[in-house]
């Protein structure tokens, strides 16, 4: 029996060793994703993001608390960064959510980014299709620690939750582009700090200068203390209203599309790259080609122009 | 480049030993080693443990151990996996275990003991040695 076989009859085994060789891209586990797919578009997909440091492991752990008491099942992809020099990672943010270890209602997995920006890892999608696959009714994804412009998360997630503390900028940093603009809640976490209700009234200035009609979904904002669980019911209100704001407009319908327009493109690009520098790799031609740019003797948009030919005629 | 294998080993600590110094030692010479190392943190059972190299279908658990416990903490972890089908993932230790009870360890089916004072790259070796042939079958 295949892993994907073995997944859909609850193996955890198997969707562990299946999300592996997805993340090894092991080429055999495209074979075992592509059977699972029909099997995927159930769990809702709640992301968690914000910068190193705010809580998102500990809202996280306080969210699968809670989701746990209304009986669903949780799966959790819990992303942090892989060295740059060594390739190496210490993934850490389970350590706040150990106390879901043994409960079978639950499947962690921790995840580096292998060198991928835009704060998820290559492979998050498609470990989010097997935790899916698997009946999970939520996928929590963390992702890494993020800036301001890893926003990823916002084309796989349904909701988004963008995690904040305060005293992190001013009322300027608030109205810049990227992380602010795709959050659908957001959370002032360890809101016992000082600063917090400026934090929380800089950001309902900045949502005020934005234009929602009255159909469009305003951003709701959550003070919290993750860690004494202080607003886990506030924002779990929050994602059922944004939930239920999803459903009654086309806002599912649209998601739906655009994740799988983005996770067709993506696929297609690492297909379309993958190929085309097995080729150059296997040829050891890589080499030359970089050893002639680097001597000035040919430039790189002549040389791609001409592998593309070459590579794309069979 | 990028269908290197990478090894994912998990770190982790039992019971009410709060010494987490070696731990992190450890945990940073995996590292730069290039492993994935899933660190559980504290205070962990042997069935939180299990559970955990089951999810993350680590490549190896090593567990640090200054407590004392480890009598009790290694045979729980071993035949918690063998329970589970996964007894395929070799446990190491590490820490303070008297010589006299490094042999029932082994019996146990623990694969090796670093104690104090071992460069982090005997057990990084290790790994490399004996890991990627289990990967590989």
């Amino acid at each position: 029996m295949g892993l994907a076989e073995r997944i859909l009859q609850g193996d955890i085994r198997a969707a562990a060793r299946l999300m592996k060789e997805v993340d090894d891209q092991i080429p055999s586990a495209v074979q075992e994703l592509k059977k699972l797919y029909p099997h995927t578009g159930r769990a809702y997909v709640l992301g968690i993001t914000g910068s190193p440091g705010v809580g998102k492991s500990t809202l996280t752990d306080k969210l699968i608390t809670a989701f746990r008491a209304e009986g669903k099942k949780v799966g959790v992809l819990a992303i942090d960064p892989t060295s740059p020099f060594t390739g190496g990672a210490i993934l850490g943010d389970r350590i706040r959510m150990q106390s879901h270890a043994t409960d079978p209602g639950v499947f962690i997995r921790s995840l580096a980014t292998r060198g991928a920006m835009g704060g998820l890892s290559k492979s998050t999608n498609a470990m989010a299709h097997i935790l899916d696959a698997m009946g999970m009714d939520i996928v929590l994804i963390e992702t890494v620690g993020v800036g301001q412009d890893e926003v990823d998360i916002f084309k796989t997630a349904q909701t988004a939750v963008v995690v904040t503390v305060p005293g992190l900028g001013d009322d300027v940093q608030a109205i810049k582009a990227g992380i602010l603009e795709i959050a659908h809640i957001f959370v002032v976490n360890k809101a016992d700090r000082e600063g917090a209700d400026r934090t929380v009234a800089e950001l309902t200035m900045m949502l005020d200068l934005g234009h929602y009609g009255e159909r469009d979904w305003r951003p709701m904002i959550i003070k919290a203390e993750a860690l004494r669980g202080v607003g886990i019911e506030d924002l779990l209100e929050a994602i059922s209203r944004h939930r239920a704001y999803l459903s009654r407009g086309p806002g599912l319908v649209t998601h739906r599309l655009e994740r799988a327009r983005v996770e067709f493109l993506e696929i297609l690009r690492d297909m379309l790259a993958g190929r085309v520098l097995e080729g150059l790799e296997a040829q050891g031609r890589l080499e030359q080609i970089i050893a002639q740019l680097a001597a000035k003797e040919t430039d790189p948009y002549s040389v791609a122009e001409e592998v593309l030919k070459e590579r794309l005629r069979g | 480049m990028a269908k290197e294998k990478k090894l994912r080993i998990l770190v982790g600590k039992c019971g009410l030993d709060g010494h987490d110094r070696g731990a992190k030692i450890i945990a940073r010479a995996f590292r730069d080693a290039g492993f994935e190392v899933i660190y559980t943190g504290l205070h962990q059972t042997p069935e939180m443990i299990v559970s955990t190299a089951i999810q993350e279908d680590v490549d190896a658990i090593t567990i640090s151990i200054l407590s004392g416990a480890h009598n009790y903490v290694f045979p729980r972890i071993i035949e918690l996996l063998r329970e589970k089908g996964a007894d395929d993932i070799p446990v190491l230790g590490g820490g303070i275990v008297p010589e006299e009870d490094i042999p029932k360890l082994q019996a146990a089916g623990v694969k090796a003991i670093f104690g104090p004072g071992t460069p982090t790259t005997v057990p990084i070796d290790w790994i490399k040695d004996h890991v990627r042939a289990r990967s590989a079958a």
